[in-house]
């Protein structure tokens, strides 16, 4: 089977190396035989991912039928294993990872590749770059980190088994989903550096790649906050962000590609930003190229980190290559990329994405230097220092929490220029709506004086409550008018508004859901912990909450043997549920994992939910007793709930508008005298 | 912890005077320089009202920046929560829960000691980065070289605000593109009659 799967991938290399360079070459001709021979390229591209596809079959199947033979499998399964958690073998390590990597870019490619009679001559472009970073990608797995090699000695009677704290249902999402978004900013990258080589007349590239970009960030967004859960909800500390190098490292890209999100528009709409936004989508590919050198080079520790290996410096080597390309044609072409139209007051649209843009790459640029200071330290000081959450939540909470102003304020400006009149106008609901919300706050015993985190959650909390009430006053307004003329009700008018700008009223659903985040993350600093070893009926009392031991038992399958505690929960006399914290040990690795238990409030807190979150921590070996740790995380399942009104949002965004408004502007003529300086 | 309380209320008090109509005899005859001033002279009266707010929003900052716990537990959440666990999970030391860690019941008690014998946050640290090395506190002093790390973003922040105005600067003196032959741009009147009929159409 491992002969299969490795023929597969260097058969793959062949037809992505040809791919790309009789792509290559094809771009300089425009004659007849260059048409056939890029042809023959788009093919080959499409069938590199007919080879890669297959190599990952086979390491899917050599997974099934616990081929130990191949050292993967050996190394990252086990007979007792599940099926699903066999097929998230596929990127469990270090090789598989990246085949997976490599599948999903040669899936986007082939998308790509079938949909090139949208313009040919771009999709070529964007065709040769995508095969480019193919090669890459299949050079490491034939040369580098081989995924079917063969097991050396004799064959072991059971593999390894999966890492613990991957057997876990999400983790059979949260890596495809992530990945999808750090190899689909790929795509609109290959369009981007094409556009820019070739010249690209228009913003055309920019409408041919939206769709790709936002279903790009919907999934990178998806996939940190599947993280976020996964790392809630197994690893057991009450936590769901711990500012680890590897999480960092998925943020990054998602903040450059919001800030591209937001600026294209700029570009779009007044022809604007368009070196910012070239420069943008260079470092979101970049940075998620960063993100996968840094948990595979071994540069930083981290939980997340895969064994350190010798493939760091070849994405070093790859980084530096695509930072000078792009640079070089950045710099080439700049004239290229001239301004249209200039900035006509501080108070619009344009200025409002201009800071916007500042702010989210203040935060990323944070990120990367409290990420990449140890190393720093230790060259210039001789020995690493820690960068942890108290750094990033003291640099980044203040800027995010401008941002969040931004995010409030920026929809009510309007294009070139916003008058003072229609500011009150629309500001005047939400600004009192906020700030009854701060009011209501302090009046039930939340004094922001007292401790910097109550005034940061003050302040989100105020901040978040003007985002919602502008994203309602937006909607009712527009929603009204078209009551109004249509004389329908006023739901029905909204969806309609909807439907007539689904980019905008998407958006405003977004920000809506990422003020829902913000409302989830808010509550950390009111929560509550008891550690406590626990007998039989034994009580702890947390916030209004009863927890009483029932029992504790202990249980043994094929995979693992666990013991948990049964612990009811009481609130105000009455129970309310039991929850199990468990602790199992799996037979295969030999490792010990903690399952925790969560239990959100929303039956009898639906809007100030909480938490319960239950960790069976131990035994008490002397008394066979275990010890319970219990959390009360206030308003932490808005995140989720945060996240699933972000992913409709950005599907509402991806509809096609129900018609088409036409307006008549004024069109530029471009001359040289005209033109000024870039942007 | 004690002496940045003093410090802070010393401003507090400071500021709370200079918010009276400023110091020593000025405060005394707050009438006189009131009419001294007059009501036509908006602008002082307008740069005393940011001086104002400024003075608030910086006495804000520095309430919310300096104060902190006073009492043991409340210590001991806090220094728990500046240092992470030896052991190298890279988690903070209050927060390591990984089963079979052998470090970090070791470091509470050692911290809950340090805390009953009375010594102050800075010893606290001090004697775990002698037994733990300096990776142990969570983040980087503000000390020598390890300053860079906190100025940084922030010096990063002002760049890209006054790289930002510069941008906006140069579009504002930035020629008007010129228009296709036929197209007129409404001003004034005729400008306000167009923006009222749409505010009249969309109520936006």
């Amino acid at each position: 089977m491992s002969y299969i799967g490795s023929f597969a991938l260097m058969l793959a290399l062949g037809l992505s190396a040809y791919s790309f360079l009789a792509g290559f070459l094809a771009l300089f001709g425009k004659d007849a035989a260059s048409a056939r021979l890029g042809e023959t390229a788009r093919r080959a591209g499409i069938a590199t991912f007919a080879a890669v596809l297959l190599a990952g079959i086979v390491l899917v199947l050599a997974a099934f039928h616990d081929d130990f033979s191949i050292a993967y499998i050996r190394q990252h399964s086990n007979r007792d294993l599940s099926m699903a958690y066999k097929f998230a073998v596929l990127w469990s390590g270090q090789e598989g990872s990246l085949l997976f990597w490599s599948l999903l870019l040669a899936g986007y490619g082939f998308v790509l590749r079938l949909r090139y009679k949208t313009d040919q001559r771009l999709f070529a472009y964007a065709s040769v770059i995508i095969a480019s970073v193919q090669v890459f990608f299949l050079l490491i797995l034939n040369f580098a980190a081989l995924p079917f090699s063969i097991t050396r000695g004799a064959l072991p009677a059971d593999g390894n088994g999966l890492n613990p704290l991957l057997q876990y249902p999400e983790m059979v999402i949260h890596p495809p989903m992530l990945y999808l978004g750090y190899v689909g900013f790929t795509v609109p990258f290959a369009f981007a550096l094409g556009a820019l080589i070739m010249k690209y007349p228009g913003e055309k590239w920019i409408h041919i790649t939206r769709r790709w970009t936002m279903v790009t960030w919907c999934f990178l967004t998806i996939g940190v906050f599947l993280g976020a859960h996964w790392a809630y909800a197994v690893l057991g500390w009450g936590g769901y962000w711990g500012w680890d190098p590897v999480e960092n490292a998925s943020l990054m890209p998602w903040l450059t590609g919001t800030a591209f999100l937001h600026s294209v528009m700029m570009q779009e709409k007044r022809g604007m930003l368009k070196v910012w936004n070239m420069s943008l989508i260079f470092a979101t590919f970049l940075l998620s190229m960063l993100g996968t050198f840094l948990t595979r080079s071994g540069v930083i520790s981290s939980v997340h980190a895969f064994a350190q290996s010798s493939i760091g410096t070849w994405f070093l080597v790859f980084i530096v290559l695509t930072l000078a390309v792009c640079s070089f044609f950045l710099v080439a072409n700049r004239s290229h990329l001239k301004s249209e139209h200039k900035l006509e007051s501080l108070v619009s649209r344009e200025s409002s994405f201009l800071f916007n843009n500042l702010l989210l790459l203040t935060v990323c640029f944070t990120i990367l230097w409290g990420t990449f200071f140890p190393i720093l330290s230790e060259f210039v000081q001789g020995h690493k220092v820690t960068v942890g959450p108290p750094f990033f939540n003291r640099v980044a909470v203040p800027v995010a929490l401008l941002l969040l102003l931004l995010t409030a304020v920026g929809p009510l400006l309007a294009w070139r220029k916003t008058s003072v009149e229609s500011l009150k106008r629309n500001f005047l609901f939400p600004a009192i709506g906020s700030v009854a919300v701060g009011g209501m706050m302090i009046l039930f015993g939340v004094r922001p004086w007292e401790d910097p985190s109550y005034f940061y959650a003050t302040m989100a909390a105020v901040l978040s409550a003007l985002v919602i009430f502008t994203v309602i006053s937006e909607f009712l307004r527009g929603g009204r008018v078209i009551a109004g003329k249509t004389q329908q009700n006023l739901v029905s008018a909204m969806i309609q508004l909807c439907h007539r700008n689904t980019r905008r009223y998407g958006g405003y659903i977004v920000h809506f859901g990422v003020a829902l985040v913000v409302i989830g993350i808010l509550g950390t600093p009111f929560n509550k912990e008891v550690e406590t070893e626990m007998a039989f009926g034994d009580k702890i009392n947390i916030g209004p909450y009863t927890l009483v031991c029932q029992s504790y038992t202990q249980d043994d399958n094929p995979n693992y043997g666990n013991e948990w505690a049964i612990i009811n929960v009481f609130r105000g006399g009455k129970q309310i549920t039991t929850m199990y914290p468990e602790r199992r040990f799996y037979k295969a690795s030999g490792q010990p994992q903690t399952i925790p238990r969560i239990y959100p409030s929303f039956r009898e807190d639906l809007f100030l939910v909480t938490d319960v979150y239950l960790v069976y921590e131990g035994k008490n070996e002397t008394t066979g007793r275990p010890i319970i740790k219990a959390h009360l995380n206030p308003l932490v399942p808005w995140i989720w709930i945060g996240l699933i009104i972000m992913v409709f949002g950005t599907i509402v965004a991806l509809v096609p508008n129900a018609a088409v408004v036409q307006v008549a502007v004024p069109v530029p003529t471009r001359t040289p005298a005209h033109a000024g300086a870039g942007d | 912890m004690r002496e940045r309380v003093t410090e802070m209320k010393f401003w507090n008090l400071d500021l709370a005077l200079k918010g009276r109509g400023g110091s020593g005899p000025q405060r005394l005859k707050p009438h006189l320089t009131r009419r001294t001033c007059g009501a036509a002279k908006a602008a002082p009266f307008q740069r005393k009202t940011v001086r104002r707010a400024l003075q608030t929003l910086i006495l804000t900052a520095a309430v919310f920046l300096f104060m902190g716990a006073g009492d043991d537990s409340a210590r001991f959440k806090d220094l728990g929560h500046r240092m992470m666990c030896a052991c190298g999970c890279s988690q903070i030391l209050l927060e390591c829960n990984h089963v079979g860690c052998t470090y970090s019941d070791k470091m509470r008690d050692q911290l809950q000691a340090a805390l009953d014998k009375g010594n102050n946050d800075d010893l606290v640290l001090q004697g775990f980065v002698q037994e733990y090395g300096p990776t142990v506190i969570a983040a980087p002093s503000a000390t020598g070289f390890n300053r860079v790390a906190w100025i940084m973003p922030f010096a990063v922040l002002a760049l890209g605000i006054a790289f930002a105005v510069h941008i906006v600067r140069s579009w504002k003196n930035r020629p008007e593109p010129a228009l296709a032959d036929g197209i007129i741009i409404p001003h004034g009147s005729e400008l306000d009659e167009f923006r009222q009929k749409a505010r009249k159409e969309t109520d936006l």
